[in-house]
């Protein structure tokens, strides 16, 4: 099949996850109902507000889909997307099929972060810095521990990476242990389970500017990322100086992870299993990866949101079912070696 | 035309090169030779800009290496290593087009067109098929042809081989310094690494011997390649013979002292 055909697929298959995702909930409402009231929200906001459509459907179910239900499937949209995004962009500039927002330490940075930013009564604002500050560190040092390693670097990697989220979760632990019962331990509490079930337009609205601001710079350097996974020498041979390229890479993907972990919490393996399931249905070029990795990635885990929220009269937390998905595809990379075969 | 002019290098006390001065015209194949850790590499290094010389310069068209900026460098010399171990295995084809950096703007990607210079120099090498094939999945010799495409496509005309045939077997080895050879012919400055001074005369216009960090010998690889040479290189005699093919003569190096050593 052609890319341009897999490509128009993959599309098609994310907008029919997103429509479908509004059917699935406790309050059954109709399609074109469903559609209407869509498609009243679309026109009011390219309109801004002047025009919409004749209201033929009753207030609950315009709260129902527009409170409830639109920001919680754009939110399972936009975290599938930018962990997927960020897990792809890891593995090019890491040369490391193995390792992920989650594996490198980095959504557990960005946890504790957060933690700690609530201990000190930050505002909203230096929670999401403090976040992505903290996920950095513990990206960089998982770098830093595998390139000083005398182990093979792959291993070392992930290993560090292991290393470096426990320090963290063990640092977001003691934070919580010191932090006031009354009104910090819930709120830290909250912000780090972030189950998607508890998203509202607002948080969205603060998620969206990060993800925005680390996924258009790696879509528009795409091509250049297949740069990193070659040796220094030769990129350098080739007219590319990889240093700046790789920290502002870095940059992104992890002001993506810490964004994405300040609407849901730590979902896991999805920025593993999407790049791979990616690579070998689209090839190693990231001129591809990048934007199947998002679309991918937000289909994937509104599909995933969607089960969680129907399979059990109790929601099933999101990282249970990411897990069933993810940890096979990691011991499967341990077996070949971490390349995904494809020819 | 590349060009070094008294050339020395040195990593903190330790002196790697000392004085190498030569030049390379254009369409010339120069093989250099000398034993493990005599410098090949750093001399590579420093000819290919990586490294910037203690004293001494390396002139490509008569402007100092380090004047050129990182894509007008890419445009005149281009490094092929001695292997290419890939983590991802992305197609034959997206590993030539990697070779287009220089010429891309930074938010530019490869489009068609780019992509039908990449197939040519596939085809110059006689590996098109190859072109959608994963670069993990081909053989060692296609893999170096592979990289031998990429720097094609970047336009240099000066080619620095690091022991392009360190890790093929015979008939692989063969296949690859046939296409180096062929290249010479269309004009490209070609310099290979070797451990095998029968590749020297079998296909160099030219040999540079590197021993201590100097110039040994410089010249056509009969000449140069003499019993003593050798044997001040590699530390074991060496007879260096002419023998007669169906191709016509040819002059090959055999090591020489089992016997006498079984005897001792």
């Amino acid at each position: 099949m052609k890319y341009r055909t897999k490509l128009t697929l993959l599309c098609v298959s994310c907008l029919f996850v997103f429509i479908v995702s509004f059917f699935i909930g406790r309050y059954g409402i109709d399609f074109p109902t469903v559609l209407k009231i869509l498609a009243d929200r679309f026109v009011r906001l390219v309109t801004f507000g002047k025009l919409g459509l004749g209201q033929t459907w009753t207030a609950a179910q315009q709260s129902i889909v527009v409170n409830i239900r639109l920001p919680r499937i754009a939110a399972s949209a936009l975290v599938g997307a930018a962990l997927a995004t960020a897990g792809a962009a890891y593995q090019g500039m890491f040369r490391n099929p193995m390792v992920s927002p989650d594996i490198l330490g980095a959504s557990t940075g960005a946890g504790f972060g957060a933690a700690l930013a609530i201990l000190l009564g930050f505002s909203y604002s230096g929670i999401t810095t403090m976040s992505f500050v903290f996920g950095m560190a513990a990206v960089l040092l998982a770098w830093l521990v595998s390139k000083s390693s005398r182990i093979q670097t792959t291993i070392a990697m992930v290993l560090a990476g292991v290393m470096v989220s426990s320090l963290f979760s063990a640092g977001t632990s003691f934070v919580k242990l010191v932090a006031d019962t009354q009104s910090q331990l819930p709120a830290i509490t909250y912000w780090l389970m972030g189950s998607l079930s508890s998203v509202k337009t607002a948080d969205l609205h603060f998620a969206l500017i990060p993800i925005l601001i680390g996924l258009v710079p790696l879509f528009l350097l795409r091509w250049r990322i297949n740069l990193l996974t070659v040796s220094e020498a030769e990129a350098r041979s080739m007219g590319i100086e990889t240093g700046r390229l790789r920290l502002l890479v870095i940059i992104c993907a992890t002001l993506m992870t810490s964004a994405s972990v300040s609407i849901s919490g730590m979902i896991g393996w999805v920025g593993l299993a999407i790049p791979h399931f990616c690579r070998l249905i689209f090839g190693q070029d990231y001129r591809r990866l990048i934007p199947c990795s998002a679309l991918m990635g937000a289909t994937f885990l509104m599909l995933v949101d969607n089960i969680s929220r129907t399979i059990t009269t109790a929601e099933i937390p999101l990282g249970i079912l990411t897990a069933f998905i993810g940890a096979p595809v990691f011991l499967y990379l341990i077996i070949t070696g971490g390349s995904a075969r494809n020819d | 035309m590349i060009e070094a002019r008294n050339l020395c290098f040195s990593y903190g006390s330790g002196s790697v090169l000392s004085g190498i001065s030569f030049s390379a015209d254009s369409g010339s194949l120069i093989a250099v030779l000398g034993p493990n850790g005599v410098g090949k590499t750093t001399f590579f290094r420093c000819l290919l800009g990586f490294l910037k010389p203690s004293s001494g310069s390396v002139l490509i068209n008569g402007k100092d290496v380090g004047q050129y900026s990182k894509k007008e460098l890419a445009h005149e010399i281009a490094y092929i290593p001695q292997s290419y171990n890939p983590v991802f295995n992305h197609t034959v084809l997206d590993c030539v087009l990697m070779g287009l950096t220089a010429s891309l703007s930074t938010f530019e990607q490869p489009g068609p067109e780019h992509e039908k210079k990449a197939l040519q120099c596939l085809q110059m090498l006689g590996i098109e098929k190859l072109a959608h094939r994963g670069s993990m999945k081909i053989s060692g010799g296609e893999r170096q042809l592979m990289l031998i495409a990429r720097a094609l496509v970047q336009d240099a005309k000066v080619l620095i081989m690091d022991e392009p045939t360190s890790s093929l077997d015979y008939g692989n080895s063969f296949m690859v310094m046939k296409c180096i050879s062929d290249l010479r012919d269309r004009g490209y400055t070609i310099l290979f690494s070797s451990h095998n001074p029968d590749q020297g005369l079998r296909w160099a216009d030219r040999v540079l011997a590197l021993r201590d960090g100097r110039i040994l010998a410089d010249g056509p690889a009969e000449k140069s390649l003499s019993g003593n040479v050798l044997k001040e290189l590699y530390g074991i005699d060496v007879s260096v013979n002419n023998v007669s093919t169906r191709d016509g003569q040819y002059t090959v190096c055999i090591p020489l002292g089992g016997k006498n050593a079984q005897d001792v």
